[in-house]
């Protein structure tokens, strides 16, 4: 077999950390609108990743995908949630559990917690780089930390969004070669929960006022 | 055959389409013909799929015996609740009743179509695909009554759930890379591909696939710890939406754990995946027992009764008995049909009573005297009473974990399950085999004064009437093709080796 082209895995790796740390200075970014231009550009790192890897890997539906990703995740869905925040008026973003300095330790422990995992697992591929597999195991559990301690629908709508991110890096670099008919429906999906997300926000400020989720707490036992 | 499959996924599709245009009035009949149509359909491929390995159309569908048990699952409930549907919603005249009937039977549909696309397609990649659509959809109609505990029911639902599918996409992708090392690095995650390839993928791999299937699909099929939106959304949605999330929606999400399971078995042997299964299972069984206990919302109860039995699903297929396997699958039926009658007389119960509390519900069997004492039956079924279905089931599961070396696990099984039958009959039997509570009667204070007799709707009957009927059949004579599919679809289940 041909042996991976270093540049390809280096690009790839690179990006990867791209993604991560955004995953990463939205876990600090205090404006909601702030996160949702963080997820912008995080998605436009994970278009960059799918181009890159067309090219490399002469994977040419992979363009297709990488329109796509970049018309649904970098413009429709960002443009879709600042629209819901012009609407609501809220700039700040809710106030989290923990400090930003401890969210960012948890954060980093996490992410360490998925490369030893990742790296456990000694899989030794030619064609796929696993660096960059275990960089999105930690972009996902990151998303996690995001969920859990922000207090606020956005927050935690951008945090899915992100892990969704983080998922589609992983598919990038290990199944580059999915048939387009099932990766095409992966973003459908994402369109559809994009538009469910987006009416319960609606929806939820409607009733409230308020885009905080300190109020949902009426449902126990 | 294919006929029948094409059949299958497009018509409740075109049924959802056209609702969304129709009247109600025109929209409840067409329905009830969709959900019966689908279950007849689904009944006429028992037979080929007892008697041959799989069923093809194209490379994008595939039936085996194992998809059809589910399918005939879900086309029953889709009907039964169809009929229910009928009778439970009181449709406001004016534009905004109207409306509400048009969105309501659009989703109904919409989401009965998604669950029955799920065990007909041929591979992991689209099932979540189909599955990430029954989210979107059922997250949809729990909000539907857009009150305060809807809205804050169908946030926690789609996050929550949204999340786990996260899970299993990421678990999908793992279980690509797997495949990668035995057919290249360009494939579908076709089962017929996956289930002849398994052998030969690398053991860690599948591992973390697994339990990362587990934990993402779990999340939906409602498995302690990830369980915590499902007593929410099946409390707050409308009673037909709770029925199918129920009996129909965690079962699918069990489908697709079955499906991860099939491929761990051929590649890491039966002891790893069983006791991934176990632990889950335990935990679940545990905590709703618990929770049974001390419940006093109708709805709410229902709902952890569902998470204690997919705890029992989970516990029968670590026990590996091929006498449990088919106690298992014949579970996925038997509560399908048991939990939508029980969600279909609590329907009517809240519907007379305007009221969830177990507590300010007395004198049930006077005001309600046929579905009230049908819902006592729907509970002592769910409770593993003869002569219904889950007695059968969970008897098999039993006797098949007692042949297991770990026969512990057996006795904490019956020992849970006891616990939980006290939390569920004791206060839904309270609710309705009490005497009437009239204004005059002393110590009525506090109490709620029953409403006057009358059944609510007569669908509401024979809904409830066509499920207890079901569990019968289930429980006394299961008719000898079903028994070939459940034979059939446990040994796909097993082990090759």
């Amino acid at each position: 077999m041909h042996p991976a082209p270093s540049t390809y895995s280096g690009v790839a790796d690179v990006v990867a950390v791209l993604v991560l740390l955004t995953e990463f200075a939205m876990l600090r970014a205090p404006l909601l609108r702030s996160q949702v231009r963080l997820y912008a550009f995080q998605s436009l790192a994970v278009t960059a990743l799918a181009v890159d890897i067309a090219a490399t890997r002469h994977i040419n539906e992979l363009y297709a995908l990488a329109v796509l990703s970049f018309v649904l995740k970098v413009v429709l869905v960002p443009g879709l949630v600042l629209r819901l925040l012009r609407d609501a008026e809220v700039d700040l973003a809710g106030s989290s559990v923990l400090g930003v300095a401890s969210m960012i330790l948890i954060a980093t422990g996490v992410a360490a917690f998925a490369f030893f995992t990742i790296g456990s697992l000694h899989v030794h591929s030619i064609a796929l780089p696993t660096t960059a597999l275990a960089i999105a195991a930690a972009v996902v559990l990151v998303a996690f930390v995001l969920i859990i301690l922000r207090a606020d629908v956005v927050s935690q709508a951008i945090g899915f969004f992100s892990l969704e991110n983080g998922v589609s890096v992983a598919s990038l670099v290990v199944a580059a070669g999915l048939p387009l008919v099932v990766e095409v429906a992966f973003l459908f999906d994402l369109l559809v929960a994009v538009v469910v997300f987006g009416v319960i926000m609606r929806v939820h400020h409607g009733r409230t006022k308020t885009l905080s989720t300190e109020e949902l707490d009426r449902l126990k036992g | 055959m294919p006929a029948i499959l094409i059949a299958l996924t497009t018509f409740p599709f075109v049924v959802a389409v056209a609702t969304f245009f129709l009247p109600a009035a025109a929209s409840r009949v067409l329905s009830v013909v969709s959900g019966a149509a689908a279950f007849g359909l689904s009944l006429a491929l028992v037979p080929a799929a007892a008697a041959h390995s799989q069923l093809a159309v194209g490379s994008l569908l595939r039936v085996d015996a194992l998809s059809v048990v589910f399918l005939v699952a879900t086309t029953f409930l889709y009907g039964a609740t169809a009929v229910f549907a009928g009778g439970y919603l009181h449709l406001a005249d004016g534009a905004a009743g109207s409306r509400y009937g048009r969105r309501f039977y659009a989703g109904l549909n919409l989401f009965c179509w998604s669950m029955v696309v799920a065990p007909l397609v041929n591979g992991l990649a689209l099932l979540w695909v189909a599955i990430e659509i029954t989210t979107v959809i059922s997250a949809l109609l729990v909000a539907i009554d857009d009150t305060d505990g809807a809205t804050e029911a169908s946030w926690k639902y789609v996050l929550i759930a949204s999340l786990g599918l996260g899970i299993a996409l990421l678990a999908t992708i793992i279980m690509y890379y797997a495949g990668t090392t035995v057919f290249g690095s360009a494939y579908d995650l076709s089962y017929t591909k996956l289930l002849a390839g398994a052998g030969h993928f690398p053991p860690d791999v599948v591992r973390l696939a697994f339990v990362l299937a587990v934990l993402g699909f779990g999340t939906k099929m409602g498995l302690v710890p990830v369980h915590t939106w499902l007593p929410d959304a099946h409390s707050e949605a409308p009673t037909p939406v709770s029925a199918l999330l129920s009996g129909a929606l965690l079962a699918t999400s069990f489908y697709a754990i079955l499906r991860y399971f099939q491929i761990a078995v051929r590649a890491l042997g039966p002891t790893f995946p069983r006791n991934v299964l176990l632990i889950f299972g335990l935990a679940s069984l545990l905590l709703a027992a618990l929770y049974l206990l001390s419940q006093r919302d109708l709805k709410r109860l229902l709902a952890y009764s569902s998470v204690e039995h997919m705890g029992i699903l989970a516990i029968g297929m670590s026990f590996g008995a091929p006498i449990a396997v088919v106690g298992v699958l014949l579970h996925v039926l038997a509560h399908a049909a048991a939990k939508g009658t029980a969600f279909f007389g609590a329907g009517s119960v809240v519907r007379k009573f305007a009221t969830k509390d177990m507590t300010k519900i007395r004198g049930g069997i006077g005001a309600l005297p046929w579905s009230g004492p049908m819902l006592v039956a729907a509970v002592l079924a769910l409770s593993a009473m003869p002569p219904f279905g889950i007695f059968r089931s969970e008897f098999l599961i039993v006797s098949g974990g007692l042949s297991d070396p770990r026969d512990t696990v057996a006795a904490v099984l019956v020992i849970l399950v006891t616990l939980a039958f006290f939390g569920l009959s004791w206060f839904t039997t309270q609710t309705v085999l009490t005497p009437e509570v009239t204004a005059t009667a002393p110590g009525g204070a506090g109490a709620m004064v029953t409403p006057p007799k009358g059944e609510v709707s007569r669908w509401i009957v024979v809904a409830m009437a066509t499920g207890l009927v079901a569990l019968l059949i289930l429980g006394v004579h299961p008719p000898a093709q079903l028994s070939h599919l459940l034979d059939r679809a446990a040994s796909e289940l097993g082990s090759p080796r």
